[in-house]
């Protein structure tokens, strides 16, 4: 059985559909990169799995089960964790604050603050500052620790790299091998094409709220990709949008 | 002079307690309660009743009247707050307006319109002082107030800065959409923060059946005190609230000592001058005049 499924998943803001009767599976320890260009609606589709944004049909299963009215703090307990687009940090609160919280689902599991420090050390002189003023690394590095510390089967990554310089993006990169090399089970979007490939195993490309393109990263070309991106692949007929 | 001074200070101890928990819901759940002092004044007589239709003394009666206050306020985030508060901004502070409307006049209906004091069921503690050197006397019940005042603010400090549960409530009050995708109960959170906030209601409603008199519609100056204490010390600062409630307090005894209906001109002087200074270079808008923290990161 999958460790995560979507099934028909439709959800709404207000009029607008942003995400289209989306399907698919994730293995245990699989990572599932998600492309696609701004407003595809993968944000929309990450928080509908995190339980922030209630759909308007279909179904998110994990392990079998049907998440249908858990909202999202129970999901972080149930092993769920998101990184929100634009980190989404407690600015008023320090670094170490910030981790703290990752843990209030407390679900057992071996990531702690000293832990995470380990895996960010550019974190550690930072322990006790307020996250409004750090760097767009150091709040990075935390978002994606604060959601390390509930311990999750399931990590959303969304735009880890949004708005990151390249040094910054390749150390948070980094890290992220480390957590795909432990089995933890990744979904992640990202807007770089060669480093979705290049870390993931799947891939998924959307557009218009509808999945163009799936396949194993390894046997997909960027070109495929890129005309999925773009809606291209229409044309040629191989995915009825 | 150094009287009136050292009188004022503990009085500020007084308004400090009332506002901590105005400034605590607000801080926390960005709702401006005007159902404070009434809350206050109902707890008031719930002492009151215990004390003397069933004689137990006003302290021991905290043990019941607090719990009481405590389910109280986590009934009405549950029941009424959160449900106004899907209807906009606005809507909260005028459904709070019509509970102290409510809660007035069923004291009303209850009680009657006779005024009622907590002294005579404390015993000496009402009038008893301590002298202290230089010839000050200070009044027991009055140094009591700024103590509780102060641990009291104290303990919130620490509560919402140590615990996991503080820090769940602090997250809410800071995003509460990102508070539920990192495990926090929203709901739960704001409801708690509700129910500490009408435990200080309680405990501010105690001391002001002992240290005055109360009657069913005293709860609006009471309100405004509160409010005017919150306000000078920046409203969602706990340590803050004290400082505003000591200057508060020492603006209105300053102002007795120049005329003698003084009292509270004084305190709305001080009042307004805090808020234009505030208004004047903080821009216009309630956020700046509140000191409110940015809720969205930069």
């Amino acid at each position: 059985m999958s460790l995560l499924s979507v099934e028909n998943l439709v959800v709404r803001h207000g009029l607008l559909q942003a995400v289209r009767g989306v399907s698919f599976n994730v293995e245990r320890g699989e990572t599932l990169a998600l492309v696609g260009a701004n407003g595809a609606g993968k944000t929309t589709l990450l928080r509908a799995i995190a339980g922030a944004h209630p759909p308007a049909a279909g179904r998110v299963l994990l392990d079998g089960a049907d998440l249908a009215g858990v909202p999202s703090h129970r999901r972080v307990g149930m092993g769920i964790a998101l990184v929100p687009e634009g980190r989404k940090l407690f600015v008023q609160m320090t670094v170490e604050e910030n981790l703290l919280l990752g843990r209030t689902a407390r679900r057992p599991g071996d990531w702690s603050v000293d832990r995470v420090l380990e895996m960010f050390p550019n974190l550690k002189p930072r322990r006790h500052a307020r996250t409004g003023h750090l760097s767009g690394g150091e709040q990075q590095a935390t978002a994606i620790g604060r959601a390390l510390m509930s311990n999750p089967d399931v990590l959303l990554l969304d735009e880890v790299s949004l708005g990151l310089s390249p040094a910054i993006v390749d150390r948070v990169y980094a890290a992220l091998q480390g957590l795909i090399a432990s089995g933890t089970t990744i979904i992640l979007v990202e807007q770089d094409l060669n480093r979705a490939l290049a870390v993931s195993d799947r891939v998924i490309c959307m557009l218009e709220g509808r999945v163009a393109l799936e396949g194993p990263s390894k046997e997909v070309s960027r070109d495929e990709v890129t005309k999925a991106y773009f809606g291209l692949h229409r044309k040629s007929g191989n995915v009825p949008a | 002079m150094s009287n009136q001074i050292i009188q004022g200070i503990l009085l500020g101890g007084y308004y400090a307690l009332i506002a901590c928990g105005l400034s605590f819901m607000f801080s926390v759940m960005r709702i401006i309660n005007l159902a404070h002092g009434s809350l206050a004044v109902f707890a008031a007589f719930a002492l009151w009743l215990l004390a003397s239709r069933f004689h137990v003394p006003p302290f021991l009666g905290l043990l019941i009247v607090l719990p009481l206050m405590a389910a109280i306020g986590w009934a009405l985030q549950r029941f009424l707050l959160e449900r106004s508060a899907r209807g906009g901004a606005l809507l909260p502070i005028l459904t709070t307006f019509g509970l102290a409307i409510v809660i007035d006049n069923m004291l009303f209906e209850q009680f009657g319109a006779d005024t009622r004091s907590l002294a005579p069921y404390i015993g000496s503690l009402s009038y008893d002082s301590w002298e202290w050197p230089g010839g000050i006397y200070v009044g027991k019940l009055a140094v009591i107030m700024f103590a509780t005042a102060v641990i009291l603010l104290g303990g919130l400090q620490l509560f919402l800065t140590r615990t996991r549960l503080g820090r769940s409530i602090r997250a809410t009050s800071e995003d509460p959409d990102t508070a539920g995708l990192v495990g926090v109960d929203a709901r739960r959170a704001n409801a708690i923060a509700a129910a500490i906030a009408m435990v200080t209601v309680g405990l501010a409603g105690a001391f002001l059946g002992m240290r005055a008199t109360f009657d069913p519609y005293a709860g609006a100056p009471q309100l405004l005190f509160a409010f005017e204490a919150a306000v000078i010390g920046g409203a969602g600062s706990l340590w803050g609230t004290l400082i505003g409630g000591i200057v508060l307090a020492l603006a209105q005894t300053l102002g007795a000592q120049v005329h003698p209906q003084g009292f509270l001109i004084g305190g709305h002087a001080v009042f307004l001058v805090v808020l234009f200074v505030r208004l004047s270079t903080s821009g216009l808008g309630l956020r700046g005049l509140l000191r409110l923290p940015s809720r969205s990161a930069p």
